[in-house]
């Protein structure tokens, strides 16, 4: 039995215990060595745990359709320890250990305070995020996608903006209620089947009325997790108040597990319960496509414009993985990599100039493309992303998509395909909007003069950034190659399984 | 069956009887001295009964009046383990704010004994002996310092609102008699096939309101946060364990062997007082500002989740119940020696307001009252959530309850938010001064309780899940 994943999901953890031991063994009044020795400690475990996640990538068989490097260990009562990847489940992986290392290097000079804490906080959220993606039990999912909640709480808490105490309860609350009906729903899954493994929940057949209420149940969570308009409201609060590194992994890692969760779960688990829902969810993606690029439009905290940009590219991913087509849910899965790496990377843009002028404010800004033509340029390729360019990782999501949607056996899906292509225009308003009121014009604010463009540090973090979603962009395959077998396996089953 | 025969079914009452006789002849005339030996005699007493529990065989004694079998075993070894632990954090505590005394322990051993003998009970004497056994000693510890106002109100209030749930629980127990025409559990059991008369259904009722108060379960739980404020913290610790598993223990035989046919009327009336508890411990603990107020919300609202198990009526019910009690009375006796480590300026930290910035102060304290108020809230995957996920495995799988289950589950997150602010005063909140080092004895229980809790409890749980399901085998339900 090869034990790669579960070194992959817990090499964070033990960089978490040793950067503890290096606070203990700095002492009383060691704080401030100890938080630069943890620095580094936590860039090495980052990248080690990113070249862990690169070997089990290359060791990765893709033509299979099934679960790879399975690890089952009985714990108590039905409950195992069991881990796997499949095609879905190992690019996340990957998107979680890369952007890790770049988060590390984001809160380098940023975070001032309790870094020690910070640290381990970071580090046990990797470990949790990666165990989502890699658990094949539901009882150790949801203790891992549950268990993340405490450290997200406390880097929005205690490391964030103004508003922080207000925007952490809300992100845990809204979090927590939607998660206790998902594990109503586990727990009665776990009593109907007598088995809490999830390659086995695939194969149980659940009746109809049973599964229409686990299907809400998950869908209750995850749309919460995604999130979906109407229950999106919590992410810019959470995104506004988190430090940079915290918008990062929500927006690149966190907002991910819904929709993976929809496509680990409530397709292959509840086929004919997702089919009679696709409607609704096609309805709200729109809606959320449409109607929160308009709320991005009119923001004038950058962050908060890009947090519901965010919302508006969930819509994509959601009515891509309920289209029931094979390039719905590839470009779903594509998107939500995509995404992670654009929208990361727009928030650490955001980051760059906060941390030399501390604020968000749209319109403390303009002219910037003069002072700082690096940045200037590294914002543009990300707007571009975010817009969805051809040549951008960001436009094979969105086209895929919506070929996917007006390809969906249910009726609805040509309507949707037809409102959310308006989103395509829309967020370029939004997002050159963005980009001219903060980069062109003449510099009206003299505190800007003198502003710093992008130092070393800044560069290596934007590097691999930038390569990936130019490389995404234009040989996407390497991201099909992967994860083709197992989205086909899925596509099919589901059909097979709603008969269409 | 003779008088060997007994002995062995009886010994852990017997040890600790003995016990506490000896202790208080020791205690009275061995001065100043003997103060600690008495305590020290009482821990190895309460161990050694736990012992005895755990090891000694299976059986009746007393005519059936007293019952050893493998629930009462898990039980009585918690208890006594529990009350061993307030002993060792009440001995130095009383110490410190210069009031001690030998009474303490010797009390607290007849209160175990007390217990100890609800777990046992097998017909509605000892049932009733077992449990004015325990409240005696308890409200004279409750009332320990006499020299407080607020310690005495407590004792006070909760002697007259105990008293009256006694009578409660006599006046049903003399109907149950009176309909069955005996007070032997198995017996009644008999009695009552087939449709359960008024008489005994009157009875029935009566019984629960009266246990329902012993465990603090809404809506008889209006002396639980005055008491757990007035009484000493140690006392309080006990207060909130112990007692209430005796009493869980208690409820689950009554209701399964004196019952047994009418298990679709109690289970209704267990499901309604099970989800009152958790409305009334979720909202009311939302405006506590009192740490031991909070607490007992807290306690209302996990009785009542512990209640949901009992309400399933089966195995895997009664097995979630018991697992839930050893969890949560672990979490809970962590969280009381946290308050009873902090003090500033010698005065305890009671309010939610005095742990501001606790995080920078005493870290190691903090992130155990961090681990113990999110396992309480129910977060995996700490302790508290296992202890909920098996009472709503339970109760999900029980006909009916699935609705009741959600319920519980939704008023969780409401309780959340208290536990949350906890946190949030103690991580976010600017800090409030220098606390005075936290003293050795309940740093120890609150850090034990704490990686208990957080991530000792993972490699634990088969061990807890197969000893629960032994247990709960006991009450011989499907």
């Amino acid at each position: 039995m090869s034990h790669i994943l579960t070194l992959t999901t817990f090499a964070p953890t033990i960089g978490a215990l040793a950067i503890l031991l290096l606070r203990f063994a700095a002492g009383k009044g060691g704080e401030e060595a100890a938080g630069k020795g943890a620095l580094w400690v936590a860039l090495a475990t980052t990248l080690a745990t990113f070249a862990l996640s690169v070997v089990m990538i290359a060791d990765f068989d893709t033509r299979l359709t099934g679960f790879q490097f399975v690890e089952d260990q009985a714990w108590f009562s039905v409950v195992h320890y069991a881990m796997g990847v499949d095609g879905i489940s190992a690019p996340f992986v990957l998107l979680t250990t890369f952007l890790m290392p770049i988060c590390i290097l984001a809160s380098w000079s940023s975070i001032k305070t309790r870094l020690v804490e910070y640290l381990i906080a970071f580090l046990m959220l990797e470990t949790l995020m990666i165990g989502v993606f890699t658990a094949l039990d539901l009882v150790l999912f949801y203790v891992f996608f549950e268990f993340g909640l405490i450290p997200m709480f406390l880097i929005i808490g205690v490391w964030g903006g103004k508003n922080r105490v207000y925007a952490a309860y809300k992100f845990f609350l809204y979090t927590l209620l939607g998660s206790v009906l998902m594990l109503a729903a586990i727990l009665a899954m776990t009593t109907i089947a007598g088995t809490t493994s999830i390659p086995a929940l695939m194969q149980t057949h659940f009746a109809p009325l049973a599964q229409t209420l686990f299907f809400l149940a998950f869908f209750a969570s995850f749309a919460v997790k995604m999130p979906m308009w109407p229950v999106h409201t919590w992410l810019p609060d959470a995104h506004v108040e988190a430090p940079t590194a915290g918008s990062v992994i929500l927006a690149g890692v966190l907002l991910k597990m819904g929709g993976y969760g929809f496509l680990r779960f409530s397709l292959p688990m509840f086929p004919q319960a997702s089919m009679t829902f696709t409607p609704l969810i096609f309805a709200l993606s729109a809606i959320a496509i449409v109607y929160t690029s308009l709320v991005a439009f009119r923001q004038t905290d950058m962050k908060k414009l890009i947090a519901y940009s965010s919302v508006a590219h969930m819509g994509f991913v959601t009515m891509g993985i309920f289209a029931g087509t094979l390039q719905g849910a590839q470009g779903a899965v594509f998107q939500m990599l995509s995404h992670g790496v654009i929208s990361g990377a727009l928030f650490l843009c955001v980051g760059v100039i906060y941390d030399r002028m501390h604020t968000r404010e749209i319109a403390f800004y303009g002219g910037l493309a003069d002072l700082m033509p690096w940045y200037a340029a590294t914002f543009l390729l990300f707007t571009m992303g975010n817009v969805g360019l051809p040549g951008t990782s960001g436009f094979v999501g969105e086209i895929l998509t919506m070929t996917g949607v007006y390809g969906s056996p249910s009726s609805a899906g040509t309507w949707t395909a037809f409102v959310s292509a308006s989103g395509v225009i829309l967020s370029a308003v939004y997002a050159l909007s963005l980009y001219r009121r903060v980069m062109f014009g003449t510099v009206t604010n003299p505190k800007l003069v003198g502003i710093l463009d992008l130092d070393v540090r800044e560069v290596a973090i934007f590097t691999p950034l930038v390569v990936s979603a130019l490389v995404l962009g234009v040989q996407p395959h390497l991201i099909f190659n992967f994860t083709d077998a197992s989205v086909a396996h899925l596509v099919t089953t589901w059909r097979a399984a709603v008969g269409g | 069956m003779g008088l060997d025969g007994l002995i062995p079914i009886a010994t852990p009452e017997i040890i600790l009887a003995s016990s506490a006789l000896g202790l208080l002849v020791l205690g009275a005339f061995a001065g100043k001295a003997g103060r600690l030996m008495v305590s020290w005699g009482a821990i190895a007493a309460l161990c050694w009964a736990a012992d005895a529990a755990a090891t000694g065989p299976e059986g009746v004694a007393f005519s059936g009046a007293l019952i050893a079998d493998g629930a009462s075993a898990f039980a009585k070894v918690v208890i006594y383990l529990e009350t061993a632990v307030a002993i060792y954090l009440g001995e130095r505590w009383l110490a410190r704010v210069g009031n001690p005394s030998f009474e303490y322990p010797v009390l607290i051993v007849l209160a175990a004994l007390g217990m100890g003998m609800m777990a046992s009970a097998g017909d509605l004497i000892s049932l009733y002996i077992g449990i004015e056994l325990q409240s005696l000693a308890l409200y004279v510890l409750c009332a320990f310092r006499r020299d407080d106002a607020r310690a005495s109100e407590a004792g006070l209030k909760y002697f007259v609102l105990g008293a009256l749930s006694s009578g409660l629980l006599l006046y049903g127990a003399s109907l149950i008699y009176g309909f069955s025409g005996s007070t032997h559990f198995a017996d009644i059991g008999r009695a009552t096939t087939g449709a359960a008369g008024t008489g005994v259904v009157f009875g029935l009722v009566f019984l629960i309101c009266g246990l329902a108060f012993k465990v603090s379960a809404a809506p008889f739980h209006m002396w639980t946060p005055d008491v757990y404020e007035g009484s000493p913290t140690p006392v309080t610790a006990l207060l909130a364990a112990a007692p209430k598993i005796a009493a869980m223990v208690l409820f689950a035989r009554v209701l399964t062997q004196a019952f047994p046919h009418a298990i679709t009327q109690w289970s209704q009336v267990i499901t309604a007082i099970a989800l009152i508890s958790v409305t009334v411990g979720a909202l009311g603990g939302l405006v506590q500002k009192n740490l031991k107020r909070l607490l007992a919300y807290s306690s209302i609202a996990n009785i009542g989740y512990a209640l949901l198990g009992l309400a399933s009526g089966s195995q895997t019910g009664l097995q979630a119940m018991l697992m839930f009690m050893t969890l949560y009375v672990i979490d809970v006796t962590g969280f009381f020696a946290c308050l009873l480590a902090l003090s500033r300026n010698g005065k305890p930290m009671e309010t939610l307001s005095s742990l501001s910035g606790l995080v920078r102060e005493r870290p190691a304290l903090a992130v155990a009252i961090t681990i113990l108020s999110l396992s309480v809230l129910g977060l995996p995957p700490l302790s508290g959530f296992w202890a909920k996920f098996y009472v709503f495995k339970a109760a999900v799988s029980t006909h009916g309850l699935e609705g009741a289950a959600v319920y519980g589950l939704v008023m969780s997150v409401a309780a959340a938010f208290y536990y949350l602010r906890v946190i949030k005063t103690m991580w976010f909140d600017a800090p409030e001064g220098a606390t005075d080092a936290p003293p050795f004895d309940a740093r120890l229980i609150a850090l034990g309780a704490a990686a208990f809790s957080f991530p000792l409890v993972m490699p634990a749980l088969s061990v807890l899940d197969a000893l629960a399901a032994t247990a709960a085998k006991a009450f011989g339900l499907a």
